[in-house]
């Protein structure tokens, strides 16, 4: 049972929080030289220091250090002046040292905030501020595959299979305090917050933020209390890894929970796992069996102490915020307040904007992203930012298209291809074999097919009525399968017909 | 009073994932309490003197490396020092009991 979620947010008040985890984009690991590329063979990138073997000394990756600073930084937190890593003792198998190496009561940044816009009531935009309470570096884990039971899951398998190429990837977790006085829009301010976050972490560089791809996560905290009574118990919900289910999973718990208040019932304290499909979520591990983690400061590694001075050379560099920004980009593309409206509601003007900076002209990058790859989304029901294609690979696309190597029919075959997991443009062109042919001895054959299979057409053409060769040129076009180059086929057809275009 | 109960030393184990029976617990209790007292010892004297806790024996900070990939190693002798392997990946048992 579920009590509809505008209803519950009128008789219950939520308090949300945000744990975020961010893959750093260094080039190593956080305490080895491990590569960190994304999709290598299983267990290629690991060495004895990060599969734990015994002798192994870990050393601190000095620019995971940097961009945690600067995350913390762009995140108005004060930066530790001496902090220290801690272990994490725990037995599970996604960590081969028995430990994830992590920061306890030291973090690296503490107390900050970001302003997030989020519609009002009458749609206007509303700023809510949401409180950071630490910004802290650890290593990723690596990552299970799970044989025997049903599909994937864990439950009911018979063994699972370990990869640790993941495992000590530099990890920032970024938590929030909790977010009060969100009234009816509790998850749509989790999301703004998600999707604001990701913007600055895309602004400084320090992450791909590739929420499909695992580089960005969320867990996400809810708990409900009547209005004027203490915070309720909360849950904890896992798995949230699109911004469109970190709303959902607000959502369905606000609801879930409501139910359960109404009736009298207990809020249970436990780790729920969200599940993409069914926007629902179940119940996992219960948080009283797991939360002896034993901490203790780390032996292997210096504490870390950054020279004040170079905080504030590093706090002197940062970027422009992403809502600054925007807005000096918009302006200085000239883009109308209409267009960027659209492109707010399609959630693809930050999008647009990279897309711009990497090269592409503002309008076929509004095209791009407002044409095909909305549709993409919308197809697949997900944001276009979660879309497994970067900006920088549309601005690619966009430019093959200009200097002719691809037609605007082909261009959406390469997005596709891209879409599919094919690799770069370039190599989706190569792979699918989509460059436009202009060449005009390999288009004569079609075309001569085309005349011979259209006589009436190529009359009419012969007897003036030129527009009519759209047929032919269509027919070409269809038997090339879109990759000829249209204004040639349409000088060939008329010099074979002996018409003056 | 001890420094460690017996009900420690057995939640210990049991997240240490240590099959201990009661005489290996009632012998381990005593032995890490005696090993905890002489530390307590030190305690004592550091206490005293006003000495601050340290978690290294040498006093350095920021020793980094630089973000530069290096060779990992080969998998196949990565997965030589496993119990088991299967398709490149460590196999490793069952992670949830059934009950679970």
């Amino acid at each position: 049972m579920t009590v509809p979620y505008d209803q519950a947010l009128s008789e219950f008040e939520a308090v949300i929080g945000l744990e975020t985890h961010v893959e750093l984009g260094t080039a190593a690991k956080m305490f080895c030289g491990c590569d960190t590329s994304f999709g290598a063979e299983p267990n290629t990138h690991t060495c004895p220091v990060c599969l734990g073997l015994p002798g192994a000394l870990p050393v601190v990756n000095a620019q995971a250090i940097e961009s945690t600073i600067r995350i913390g930084l762009a995140l108005h937190c004060d930066i530790a002046a001496w902090c220290r890593f801690a272990r994490k003792n725990y037995f599970y198998p996604d960590m081969p040292k028995n430990f994830q190496t992590s920061q306890y009561d030291e973090p690296l940044c503490t107390g900050g905030y970001l302003d997030v816009d989020v519609p009002g009531e009458d749609g206007t935009p509303e700023v809510v501020r949401v409180p950071i309470e630490r910004v802290h570096l650890e290593e990723d884990t690596g990552k299970s595959l799970h044989v025997g039971g049903a599909t994937g899951r864990i439950h009911g398998a018979s063994h699972s299979l370990v990869d640790y190429n993941r495992a000590g990837i530099p990890l920032v977790e970024i938590v929030t305090r909790p977010v009060v006085g969100t009234g009816p829009r509790a998850a749509e301010v989790a999301r703004a917050y998600v999707a604001e976050l990701r913007d600055v972490l895309r602004g400084l560089g320090v992450s791909d933020v590739r929420m499909e791809q695992g580089s960005l996560r969320c867990d996400v905290n809810v708990s409900l209390n009547r209005p004027g009574q203490p915070w309720g118990t909360r849950s904890e919900t896992k798995n949230v890894n699109s911004l469109r289910s970190v709303e959902r999973a607000v959502r369905s718990e606000v609801e879930r929970q409501a139910a359960r208040l109404r009736d009298g019932e207990r809020i249970v304290q436990e780790t729920r796992h969200f599940h993409e499909d069914t926007g629902l979520s179940t119940p996992g591990r219960s948080k009283e069996e797991a939360t002896d983690y034993r901490y203790f400061p780390e032996p292997d590694l210096a504490p870390v102490a950054p020279d004040p001075a170079w905080v504030a050379e590093l706090r002197a560099a940062l970027p422009d915020p992403p809502s600054v920004r925007r807005k000096r980009l918009t302006a200085e593309l000239g883009l109308s307040a209409r267009d960027s409206a659209a492109m707010v509601n399609a959630g693809v003007l930050d999008l647009v904007l990279a897309t711009v900076e990497a090269g592409a002209p503002a309008a076929e990058a509004r095209n791009m992203w407002l044409g095909p790859l909305a549709q993409a989304a919308n197809t697949r029901g997900v944001e276009a930012a979660d879309l497994p294609v970067a900006p920088a690979q549309v601005a690619r696309v966009v430019e093959l298209v200009s200097s002719g190597a691809l037609t605007a029919g082909l261009a959406r075959q390469v997005v596709d291809g891209v879409l599919a997991g094919e690799g770069e443009p370039d190599d989706v062109v190569a792979g699918r074999g989509l460059a436009v042919v202009s060449d005009e001895g390999a288009l004569g054959e079609a075309v001569d097919a085309a005349l011979a299979a259209q006589p009436a057409v190529a009359e009419k053409v012969r007897a003036g009525k030129v527009q009519a060769v759209g047929a032919l040129v269509g027919a070409v076009m269809k038997a090339t399968r879109g990759q000829a180059d249209a204004p040639v086929v349409r000088r060939l057809l008329l010099e074979r017909l002996g018409v003056e275009g | 009073m001890p420094e460690i109960t017996r009900e420690e030393v057995a939640h210990l184990a049991r997240l240490s994932r240590l099959a201990l029976d009661d005489a290996e617990l009632d012998g381990l209790a005593a032995q890490l309490d005696v090993i905890l007292a002489a530390v307590a010892q030190i305690s004592q004297v550091t206490d005293a003197a006003d000495v601050p806790p340290t978690t290294h024996a040498v006093p350095l900070e920021n020793v980094t490396r630089p973000d530069v990939v290096r060779p990992s190693l080969r998998r196949e002798d990565v997965l030589a020092g496993a119990p088991a392997a299967e398709d490149g990946r460590f196999r490793v048992p069952r992670i949830l009991d059934d009950s679970a």
